[in-house]
Order: structure tokens, then C-alpha cells, then sequence
């Protein structure tokens, strides 16, 4: 049982849950993730680790709402419990000793990208964050990105920041030059683009991919995606890889596997709450 | 009046003959219905009443060389148990069992007892043998059902700590034993869940998750502890056990999926056997949407391999909704490594088998989704040097097996999760780990057991291991 110390709205949709978890707290480093199972009949579902305070031994979930699991996990209140944690698990990202670092989230990636972003700047590596969202109240994690660096938040709409994708702030710093390494993290069309741009000069560029999982321990092959060419389980292998070897449009595919199925789980759930029987399991 | 004596130790006149012992016929297995239990989880198997127990033990000759006992991999005393059902009493039959092995509710659904212990029955040489499988399965849920009657003797605690990585057939075992002589164990188990493939793979039709549930409670109650969501590798590493323990068991089992490295394996509706069975087995997918995880159930499956795996996985295809579920293997039904009774079990439900074929390719169409799998008609070869004949294809014999769901089950090899973190560790070229004849690795005071070591082998094996593991962590600790 991990209990939640405490809940906090980032914006419409995401939520950071800061959770009792202290082994993973004391070890957890960036880029790695943890698989979560609400309570009894629930998904088990990756989240990453965005953060961790030993001292307190919580580790913060940032959650975006997406469907029925997300959505129960958000539901949950302080002083609540999530039944399982596992982890830390993942391949820790490979951090750049000295140089330039561009960090780059897309919604809740930004929430992924910002343990990243820490790792780099204990170390003394420059940090340039880039990050976006719809509009202003959808930017999360922007005063934390802050303390590690310079950050150039894009708005689709120009309520905020920049207006237009964070690609294109991407585009005008490498123009700039000075970088050393791209970090992109977030829906799979940024990633991609992301990738894109860095692919004519061979800026190292590595992305966080987010197959669906089950286990998290290379022993389901679910995960599996095409890099280069070669399959390998973004459970153990990954989650980062080289972007410009990743097969993007296969990791679509997959994630779309379940959409039936994730609506009618939904629908379930909507369902419930609705009528006000079900609470969460586990809760 | 026939008097039987073995081992000098127990001396009992039975009220039948020998002559009235070979007339009795083997007693079947009363099972569900194969066209009801194909659409539900339920048990297949229901088990001996006591009257049929004890008329199939009363089969068994009491041979004072029983080749049966050096049949089984925990020599287990079977005519000794077997004598006590023939008389009806049961108590000293699970007395006597549970003190060879752990497990007998599990082994005697499980085992493939026509390879080992049956094989060996005298019974068999003309006529069927004594049906051992189901009369330990009988003893263990009397057992279970009648806990408070069986006498369990415990040493006191001597502060010796011992951890087990992994709750399979082979960490459940040593913890018992390692419990039993007194000392202080502590299981790290990397799902949410313990029990390993009894709960992750081997669905509840065939093994009730029940069954592993009360034995996980009756260890837990020995004072076992048992430590769920910890991944040695991950959340600690083996060199942090060493530090904290004072001897270490890995019997983390071998949860790496083999893929048939072919075109189209990553189309959707390709699973691993694996992540198939968990999502049903473990996640309870055959409930949803009522459970969250979900499952594709396919219309018509096609599962790939011959072990009990394929037999498990091409079985659920049909209860989670399939039409139509097929095994395709490359050599023929004799070689096919799964247990008799599950093919037959396969067969009775509507499975069908297409015998010497190995897959090419999985097909897909324009929205990347599984539409068939194309195959190659094979024929046995020459033996090789082993004895065995492999399959050698035959050209131009392609076809394909119309399917919207491809099941991979042809093995699964050595996780690396572990072993890779602690590069002292010795392997073999597989990835399992290498031990001594006692069970200990390359690292003083580390063991190593069950499939990790061997390979996908079974769960007898498994808990084989677990118990010689116990016993020589128990000198080595007493040594030390
Ligand atoms: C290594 C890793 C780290 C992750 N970290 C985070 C994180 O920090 N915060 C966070 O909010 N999410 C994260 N995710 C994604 C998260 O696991 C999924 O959003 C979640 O499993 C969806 O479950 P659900 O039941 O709520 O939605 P579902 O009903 O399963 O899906 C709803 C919608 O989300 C899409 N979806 C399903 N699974 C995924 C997935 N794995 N990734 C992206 N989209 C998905 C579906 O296609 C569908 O459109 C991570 C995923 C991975 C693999
Ligand atoms: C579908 C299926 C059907 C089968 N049917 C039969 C049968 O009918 N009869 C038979 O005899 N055998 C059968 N087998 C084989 C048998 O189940 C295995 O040989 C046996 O379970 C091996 O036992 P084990 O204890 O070595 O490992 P496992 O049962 O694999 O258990 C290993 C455990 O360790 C955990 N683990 C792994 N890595 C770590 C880590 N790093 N840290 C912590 N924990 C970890 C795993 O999660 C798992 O719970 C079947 C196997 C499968 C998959
Ligand atoms: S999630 Fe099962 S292998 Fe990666």
C-alpha cells in the first residue's frame, strides 16, 4: 500500500500525485518508471517517475486523464492508498557529461522530461527546456524546468509564451546552435518531428517511448518496438531510445490496439460514476 | 491374506488380494463436460470421491522395489501414501505426502506423470498404471480441506536469514524448508502476485489460483514473509541481498518470451504465450470490462508450438471466445513435448491440431492487423546424433492458416533482468545459471534453482531444486 501524501491539479486533464514509495524514492533515477495497479481488478500501467524527495521517501506521478485507469488513479484523494508500485524500472537515461542539453515536452511529457532535465543539471550540463501545451493553463511543470535553466514555453493558441508547437522553437535553437543533445519526450507526431529536425545533422536525439506494458520486466513482450530495425522491449531496453532509429508509426499502431476495448472500459466507468454504485476499486 | 513390506518400516496385511488387485480397472477421472467447460474456467478436472480413491488404491501392488518412487524427481514415497488411501485413512496418506512434497495439490494436477512416475508402474507393462497423478491430487485436497488434522512440526528460529528471489514452484519450496529446520526467510517477488507461472501462466482450469493462494497463506502462516512488487535487478540488487541475507536463492524462473523471428510479428494481434496468459491469468482479463485489463479474444486463433503452453494458450483462446482455435507444430502429435492429458483435454474441446508445419510469416492487411499466418509443411528427417528427428521442410508446400490472432508458444529462456546486473555471476551460454552439483552458484552463498538454471522445464523440477537448495543452504549456514 503506498499512500498518497499529496494531490494537486497541474491542469485540466493532469494531475501529480506525490506517493509514499521509499525504496524507489531513494534509488529512482531519471528517466525511469514505475508500473502502478490502483487495487484489486485494476490495469497495472506505466507512469514515470518525475520527481522523488528521499527525505519525505515519496515519489511524484504526474497523471494525464486519459481513460479508465488514469481517471481512477486521479480520482483518488490524499490520505488515499494505491495498492502496488514497482520499480524503479527502465534503463536511467543516458545523461550528457558536459555540453548543451535541449529538453523538450509536449503535455505530460514535460512532466517526463523533467527528471531528465534535473539529472543534466546536477551535473553542470546547460539545460534549454521547450515546452507547450494548448494554451496557458494546460503548460505544466514550467517553474520547476525553470530552476534547472532556461525554458521557452510555446501555446498553440498564443495565450501564453509563444505562440505555435514547441517544433518550432525547437527549429529557431538548433538554428541558433550550441546544442549538444535533444531530449524529446511527449505525444508520439512531437516526438517524431522532433526527430526530424535533428535527423540532417545527426543531433543525438533520444525519446521516450510509451508502448503499452503489463509486467515491465521483459517477460510479456508487449512493449515490444522496432529500433533500427531490431525488436527490443521498451520495458527493459527502454524506454529511450534513439529517435532517429525508432519505428514511429509501428508504436502508433500498437498503442491503438485496445481502442475498442478502452472505450468500452471507459464507458463503464463513466457509467459508475454516473449512478454513483462503483466506487474505485481500491479506494 | 499378502503381506507387503518396504523399507522395513511399515508391515500391513490388506484384506484383498493380489489377484483381486489386478482385476480392478483404472478409475477414470470424473470432468466437466468438453463442450461446457470450453466456454467456461471452471476446474476440468473434478477430482476422486474417497470411494474412488480408495478402489484405485487398492490397484497398487505395494511393490517392495517401487520403481515408481525412483520415477519421480522428489522421491516421493508413493506406495506408502498410496496404502493409507487404500485403507481409507487419509490423514496419515497427507501426513505422509505433504512430508515429500510441498506442493501435491499443485504436482498432482500438473506433473506429466505418464513420463515419470506412471511410467514406471509396474501396472503399466500390461494394462494401464496406477493413476498416482490423481490419487496424490485426491490426498492434497483432503489435505486442504481437512487442514487442522495434519501434524506439521517446526524447529525453533536459530536468526539464520535467508532471501529467495522469485515465488514459483522452486522459492515456495526452499521457503517451506528453509521454514521447517528453523530458519528466517524473506521472499522478493517481482508481480503484484505470488506463485509465479501457477498464477501467471497455468490457467484456472487447470490449476485453480485458490489452490496456490492457500498454499502462499499456509508459508506466510510459518512465518514466511513474502514481499510483492520488489524486482532483484531493479529495486535492490543481488550484491544488496548478499550484504542484508545470509545466503540468497535465485529461482526468478525463466519469464523471457521467445518470438518466432518471422515477417508480421509485430502486426497487432501477435502475442507472446506469455503476456496472452498473464493478461487472462494474472490480470483477469477474461472478466472485462468488469477488471480493466483487456484481451484480445479473437475469432479465429492460431497458436503456435506443442508444449503445454500451446495447449494453454490455444484452450483459453476458446473459453475467452474464439470460434475457431488451432496449434500448429512442427513435428507430429508423438514428439509433442505436453503433458498426455492436455492434448487430450485439447482435443475433446475442439482444438485442432495441423501436425509438421512451421510458421513463415504472420499476414496483415492495410490497418497492420494479424489476418493469417503463412506456413511450410515439414517431414521428420534422419535422427541426429541426439536420437531425435528434426523437421526438414518441404518445398513449395506453403499455405496458409486463415487466423486473426497468433499465439507464439514455443519457449521461453532466461530473463536477463538479474543476471545482468551482477556480471560475477557465472552463465552458461543460454543465460541460465551455472551451479554445482549442491545447487550453489559461482557465487559463495548464492543458489540458484528451477528453470533459471534449467531451462523451461516443469514444476516438480522446480520445486526439486527448492528443496536440495534448502538442504545445502541449511549445512552451508550451519558450516559457515
Ligand atoms: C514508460 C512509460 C511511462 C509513462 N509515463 C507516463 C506519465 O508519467 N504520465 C502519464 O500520464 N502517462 C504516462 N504513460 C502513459 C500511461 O501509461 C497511459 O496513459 C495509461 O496506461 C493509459 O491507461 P488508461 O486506462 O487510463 O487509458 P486507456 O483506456 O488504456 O487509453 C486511453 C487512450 O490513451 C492511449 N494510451 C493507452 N496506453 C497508452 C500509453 N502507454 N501511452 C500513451 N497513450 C496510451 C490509448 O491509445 C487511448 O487513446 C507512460 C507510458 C509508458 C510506457
Ligand atoms: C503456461 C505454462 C504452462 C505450464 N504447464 C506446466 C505443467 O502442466 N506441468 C509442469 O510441470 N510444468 C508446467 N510449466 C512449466 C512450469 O510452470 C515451470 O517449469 C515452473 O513454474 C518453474 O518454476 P520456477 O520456480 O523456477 O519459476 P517460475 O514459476 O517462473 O517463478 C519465477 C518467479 O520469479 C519472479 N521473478 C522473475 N524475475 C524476478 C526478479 N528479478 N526479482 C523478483 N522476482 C522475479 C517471477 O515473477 C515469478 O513469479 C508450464 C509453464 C507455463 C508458462
Ligand atoms: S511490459 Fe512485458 S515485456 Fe515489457
Amino acid at each position: 500500500m503506498h499512500k498518497i501524501l499529496s494531490k494537486r491539479k497541474l491542469s485540466p486533464n493532469v494531475t501529480r500525485l506525490d506517493v509514499l514509495a521509499e525504496r524507489i524514492a531513494a534509488i529512482r533515477l531519471p528517466g525511469q518508471f514505475v508500473i502502478v495497479r490502483r487495487g484489486e481488478g485494476a490495469e497495472r500501467i506505466p507512469l514515470t517517475i518525475a520527481d522523488s524527495d528521499a527525505k519525505a521517501g515519496s515519489i511524484a506521478l504526474v497523471i494525464q486523464a486519459v481513460g479508465k485507469s488514469t481517471r481512477e488513479l486521479v480520482a483518488l484523494e490524499e490520505g488515499e492508498s494505491i495498492q502496488d508500485i514497482s520499480g524503479p524500472l527502465g534503463r536511467p537515461t543516458e545523461l550528457i557529461e558536459s555540453g548543451h542539453a535541449l529538453c523538450v515536452g509536449g503535455g505530460v511529457g514535460t512532466a517526463v522530461v523533467h527528471p531528465i532535465a534535473q539529472g543534466l543539471f546536477r551535473r553542470g550540463v546547460r539545460v534549454t527546456s521547450v515546452i507547450g501545451g494548448r494554451s496557458k493553463e494546460w503548460v505544466i511543470f514550467e517553474e520547476e524546468l525553470r530552476r534547472l535553466g532556461e525554458v521557452v514555453v510555446c501555446t498553440d493558441d498564443g495565450s501564453y509564451g509563444r505562440k505555435g508547437f514547441v517544433t518550432d522553437a525547437v527549429k529557431d535553437l538548433l538554428a541558433a546552435g550550441g546544442v549538444d543533445v535533444v531530449y524529446a519526450i511527449g505525444p508520439v507526431p512531437m516526438m517524431r518531428a522532433v526527430a526530424e529536425l535533428t535527423r540532417p545533422a545527426s543531433l543525438h536525439t533520444s525519446v521516450s517511448l510509451n508502448p503499452v506494458m503489463v509486467d515491465g520486466t521483459g517477460m510479456c513482450g508487449g512493449c515490444r518496438v522496432s529500433i533500427g530495425g531490431e525488436t527490443k522491449f521498451a520495458c527493459v531496453d527502454g524506454p529511450e531510445f534513439d529517435g532517429h532509429q525508432v519505428d514511429f508509426d509501428l508504436l502508433a499502431d500498437r498503442l491503438s490496439i485496445y481502442r475498442p476495448q478502452e472505450q468500452k472500459s471507459l464507458a463503464r466507468h463513466g457509467e459508475a460514476c454516473l449512478i454513483g454504485l462503483e466506487k474505485p476499486k481500491g479506494a | 491374506m499378502l503381506f507387503f513390506r518396504r523399507e522395513g518400516t511399515i508391515t500391513l496385511s490388506n484384506k484383498i488380494t493380489a489377484k483381486e488387485r489386478l482385476q480392478i480397472n483404472r478409475q477414470r477421472m470424473p470432468e466437466q463436460d468438453a463442450t461446457a467447460r470450453a466456454a467456461n474456467f471452471q476446474e476440468v478436472n473434478l477430482g476422486f470421491g474417497e470411494q474412488l480413491a480408495m478402489l484405485e488404491a487398492q490397484r497398487c501392488l505395494q511393490c517392495r522395489e517401487a520403481k515408481c518412487i525412483a520415477g519421480c524427481p522428489v522421491m516421493v514415497d508413493i506406495p506408502r501414501f498410496i496404502n493409507y488411501v487404500a485403507e481409507g485413512n487419509f490423514a496419515a496418506a497427507a501426513e505422509n505426502l505433504l512430508r515429500d512434497n510441498a506442493l501435491p495439490a499443485v504436482t498432482g494436477r500438473v506433473c506429466p506423470q505418464e513420463t515419470q512416475c506412471e511410467a514406471r508402474c509396474v501396472r503399466g507393462q500390461k494394462g494401464a498404471p496406477v493413476a498416482i497423478g490423481y490419487l496424490e491430487r485426491f490426498v492434497a485436497d483432503w489435505a486442504r480441506h481437512n487442514e487442522g488434522s495434519i501434524v506439521t512440526t517446526h524447529a525453533p528460529r536459530m536468526g539464520r536469514k535467508i532471501a529467495i528471489v522469485g515465488s514459483g514452484p522452486a522459492g515456495l519450496t526452499a521457503a517451506g524448508e528453509l521454514v521447517r529446520v528453523g530458519h528466517s526467510v524473506t521472499i522478493y517477488e517481482a508481480l503484484h502476485k505470488p506463485g509465479g507461472v501457477l498464477v501467471y501462466g497455468i490457467p484456472e482450469f487447470r490449476l485453480p489460483k485458490k489452490i496456490v493462494h492457500d498454499e502462499v497463506q499456509r508459508l506466510k502462516k510459518t512465518g514466511v514473509k513474502i514481499e510483492c512488487n520488489v524486482i532483484i535487478g531493479r529495486t535492490y540488487t543481488l550484491q544488496d541481498l548478499r550484504q542484508r541475507f545470509d545466503a540468497v536463492f535465485i529461482a526468478n524462473g525463466a519469464g523471457l518470451p521467445v518470438f518466432m523471428n518471422v515477417p508480421g510479428e509485430n502486426l497487432k494481434g501477435v502475442y507472446s504465450a506469455n503476456e496472452y496468459l498473464t493478461r487472462v491469468n494474472l490480470m483477469e482479463a477474461y472478466d472485462f470490462p468488469k477488471t480493466d485489463t483487456p484481451v484480445l479474444a479473437g475469432r479465429r486463433v492460431a497458436t503456435i508450438g506443442g508444449g503445454n503452453v500451446a495447449m494453454d494458450a490455444a484452450r483459453t483462446a476458446k473459453r475467452v471466445g474464439a470460434e475457431q482455435s488451432s496449434i500448429g507444430y512442427r513435428r507430429t502429435r508423438a514428439e509433442m513435448p505436453a503433458r498426455a492429458e492436455e492434448i487430450h483435454h485439447a482435443e475433446q474441446e475442439g482444438i485442432a491440431f495441423e501436425f509438421l508445419v512451421a510458421p513463415l510469416e504472420v499476414l496483415g492487411n492495410a490497418q497492420r492487423w494479424v489476418t493469417g499466418l503463412k506456413c511450410r509443411r515439414m517431414r521428420l528427417g534422419e535422427p541426429d546424433e541426439s536420437g531425435r528427428r528434426s523437421p526438414v521442410p518441404i518445398p513449395g508446400s506453403e499455405f496458409v492458416i486463415e487466423c486473426d490472432l497468433v499465439i507464439v508458444a514455443i519457449g521461453s529462456r532466461a530473463n536477463p533482468l538479474l543476471t545482468a546486473t551482477c556480471p560475477e555471476l557465472k552463465l552458461n551460454k543460454w543465460g541460465n545459471i551455472e551451479v554445482d552439483a549442491s545447487g550453489m552458484t559461482s557465487l559463495p552463498g548464492v543458489f540458484a534453482g528451477g528453470d533459471i538454471v534449467r531451462g523451461a522445464a516443469t514444476v516438480i523440477l522446480a520445486m526439486g531444486d527448492g528443496k536440495r537448495a534448502a538442504r545445502t543452504i541449511d549445512v552451508y549456514l550451519k558450516r559457515g
